[in-house]
């Protein structure tokens, strides 16, 4: 969604900052292929009712070959539409679910086979349920987390005293889990998983739902247990921001095939995606001008301005001020769906010469042209501040 | 970092059946623990609850008592005779209730995902499950058993032999472990049908409400189908009937009286096969 004018700064320069903070030091196969896939896939058999006792079954390919490695302390953002086979991925990987087919290790282990052994070996947040005692006081939860992971004592205690000093959860141990907002929980869930100190820590949607300030929070957090502990860090997410300020690489699914793997700022390159800056000024002028920039929509005061995503929003937004009474402005994000859309858009003009075109009937493509349209048509609708206008 | 994660107890080596055991009861133990910390968050609705279960489960018996301010006799037991029938399934049934009455949270648990933040935890999630929302307040089931059962054994007057002694604690065991059995048989059905809450407990709250009539009572079809279909009847009726000195259904042979011990462990043994597979199929099909 819409970020306030505080998070400006170009993706080109966070992206830069993480990789100084890079973990090194291993050097040997096991740690560069750390987490481990081999065309690794997931079929589902869905049975659907067509009448009484009949049932008609259809496979649903909700992971179809994939393959990659994760170097051990690399960070790696997971991104695509929904039911793309993000989750069904994580599942296979915390050994969850069995895979049909292919190889899979994490840490030379076979997680659906040795469930129970690679638990002690990684740490789960998921998003949307927490995983803390909802009646007793926050440090129950981490009590039980000693013992039933055997934590050592002395390592428990430095463990939890680290986190609760970075995520500022010194307050909040004695307080009922239920009492707790969501970005509070959301802390406590992310301690929660590290107490065992695990090599791995999976997050499945680790920002959904919370303010701004929670945000930068787990964001640091998590930057910082990379750097400190070398922990490796996989995490899935809707918001690109996610991405930018944590990880290094991302991976985009979709339809159970990985299309994308590489670095952020490469996905924005063949994707070909905007940022859209919002403008308003002291009042209603003709459109601006400030190439790359070009105004896509003028409401009254307010400007809306495209320009490649690529391309840090600070100097446009210095020029803008310096010719134009400006009274606000925020910059807005594409979103995963849209970039992914553009992405295909462009194969789809490239069918020829590029790889995924191979994979991806024509079908597919036209529909994420549609897509694409679709994103750019509803985007001006989610502007900030909007509910304020309509009102007579 | 080349230790992490790994507990007190050293690298992972085998990781045995006796293992396993040991680590289910440890992580039964830990939970429960929770949950009967998580109850007393709230204290006056525990002692509410508690006493509407005692309530409620008293009101059972009271049907039978009025049953025989009619008659004398129920298929030609007296009010006694009825009352070691039921107490002896009250207490059975108590029991499983008590350690596993949540199994059929599972198939919410698997609707909605939760199953899946007890797979990541280095714990069997059969022993997680059955800890799930761990309630002290069915103490009141197994109170209500063990008083009725008391009447009966003060009123009644049997000739007590060290066999007939040994043969109540007995049932009661066997009783509670086929109960468990039914019970985690019924969590495995709801892997594959998630709905089956509903079918599992009319199984085990139908069949133990079954079994503190005597059998005359029912249909001899029917007899055969709870014998030998379900082997809830070695809860209670063949070895109550030899307690009681009385004559079997269906003419069995005496020896069945002491056959209830097999059939518990037969019964967890293919409750815990049919767990595995449950649990199996869900990690091959996903929710």
């Amino acid at each position: 969604m819409g970020l306030n004018s505080t998070g400006t700064t170009g993706s080109t320069g966070s992206t830069g900052d993480i990789s100084n903070t890079g973990y090194s030091g291993y050097s040997d196969g096991m740690d560069r292929h750390f987490i481990e896939l081999d065309r690794v896939e997931k079929v589902f058999d869905v049975r659907k009712k067509t009448g009484f006792l009949r049932r008609e079954r259809r496979e649903v390919r909700a992971v179809d070959s994939i393959s990659f490695t994760v170097a051990r302390g690399e960070m790696v953002g997971y991104i695509g539409p929904n039911g793309a086979g993000k989750s069904t991925t994580i599942k296979m990987l915390t050994g969850i679910l069995t895979p049909s087919g292919g190889r899979l290790r994490v840490a030379g282990i076979d997680p659906s086979r040795e469930r129970t052994r690679l638990a002690h070996r990684i740490g789960v947040v998921f998003g949307q349920r927490t995983t803390l005692w909802w009646d007793l006081p926050l440090i129950d939860s981490y009590r039980l987390m000693h013992r039933m992971y055997r934590i050592p004592d002395a390592r428990y205690r430095e463990n939890l005293d680290r986190c609760v000093e970075l995520l500022e959860l010194a307050d909040l141990l004695d307080v009922p889990v239920r009492q707790l907002s969501l970005g509070q929980r959301m802390r406590g869930d992310i301690a929660a998983a590290l107490l065992h100190d695990p090599e791995v820590l999976y997050l499945d949607e680790p920002t959904i739902g919370l303010d701004v300030i929670s945000k930068a929070k787990v964001r640091e957090f998590l930057r910082d247990l990379n750097a400190e502990r070398g922990t490796t860090v996989l995490l899935t997410t809707h918001d690109l921001q996610d991405i930018e300020q944590v990880c290094r690489r991302v991976m985009v699914i979709d339809h159970g095939r990985l299309v994308y793997d590489g670095p952020l700022a490469g996905l924005h390159e063949v994707g070909d995606s905007e940022r859209t800056l919002v403008v308003d000024l002291e009042r209603e002028l003709p459109p601006i001008e400030a190439a790359p920039a070009r105004v896509v929509k003028v409401e009254g005061p307010r400007q809306w301005l495209a320009f490649p995503a690529s391309e840090s929003a600070a100097p446009l937004v210095a020029r803008i001020a310096a010719e134009y009474p400006l009274v606000d402005l925020s910059v807005r994000e594409p979103d995963i769906e849209a970039v992914i859309a553009t992405m295909y858009a462009e194969q789809a003009q490239y069918a020829k010469q590029t790889e995924f075109a191979k994979q991806t009937e024509f079908a597919k493509q036209t529909e994420y042209a549609e897509q694409a349209e679709y994103a750019e048509q509803a985007d001006p609708a989610r502007r900030p501040g909007e509910a304020e206008e309509t009102v007579p | 970092m080349a230790e992490t994660g790994r507990g007190p107890y050293g690298p992972y080596g085998s990781y045995g059946p006796y293992r396993r055991l040991r680590d289910g009861l440890r992580a039964y133990r830990l939970i429960a623990a929770m949950w009967i910390r998580s109850t007393m968050a709230y204290r006056a609705s525990f002692a509410m609850t508690a006493f509407g279960n005692l309530a409620a489960t008293s009101f059972d018996f009271v049907a039978i008592l009025l049953m025989f301010s009619q008659v004398d006799e129920l298929g030609g037991y007296t009010l006694p005779e009825i009352a070691f029938l039921y107490g002896v399934v009250g207490v059975a049934f108590g029991l499983t209730d008590l350690m596993i009455g949540s199994m059929d949270r599972l198939g919410s648990r698997v609707r909605d995902g939760t199953l899946d933040t007890l797979l990541v935890r280095p714990a069997p999630v059969l022993a997680q499950v059955a800890a799930d929302r761990f309630a002290l307040r069915r103490l009141g089931r197994i109170a209500q058993g063990l008083f009725v059962l008391g009447y009966a054994i003060a009123v009644l007057d049997i000739d007590w032999t060290p066999l007939k002694v040994l043969m109540v604690p007995m049932m009661v065991l066997s009783g509670g472990l086929v109960f468990g059995a039914v019970f985690v048989a019924g969590g495995a059905f709801q892997f594959v049908a998630q709905d089956a809450a509903e079918v599992q407990n009319s199984f085990t709250y139908g069949g133990s409400t079954l079994l503190q009539y005597p059998p005359t009572v029912f249909a001899k079809d029917l007899v055969r189908g709870v014998t030998f279909v379900l082997p809830l009847a070695f809860v209670n009726w063949v070895p109550a009937l030899y307690v009681l000195g009385r004559p079997y259904p269906l003419d069995l042979p005496t020896w069945v009286a002491f056959a209830p011990p097999l059939v518990a462990a037969g019964c967890c043994v293919l409750a815990g096969l049919a767990w595995r597979a449950g649990l199996r199929s869900y990690r091959s099909t996903g929710s």
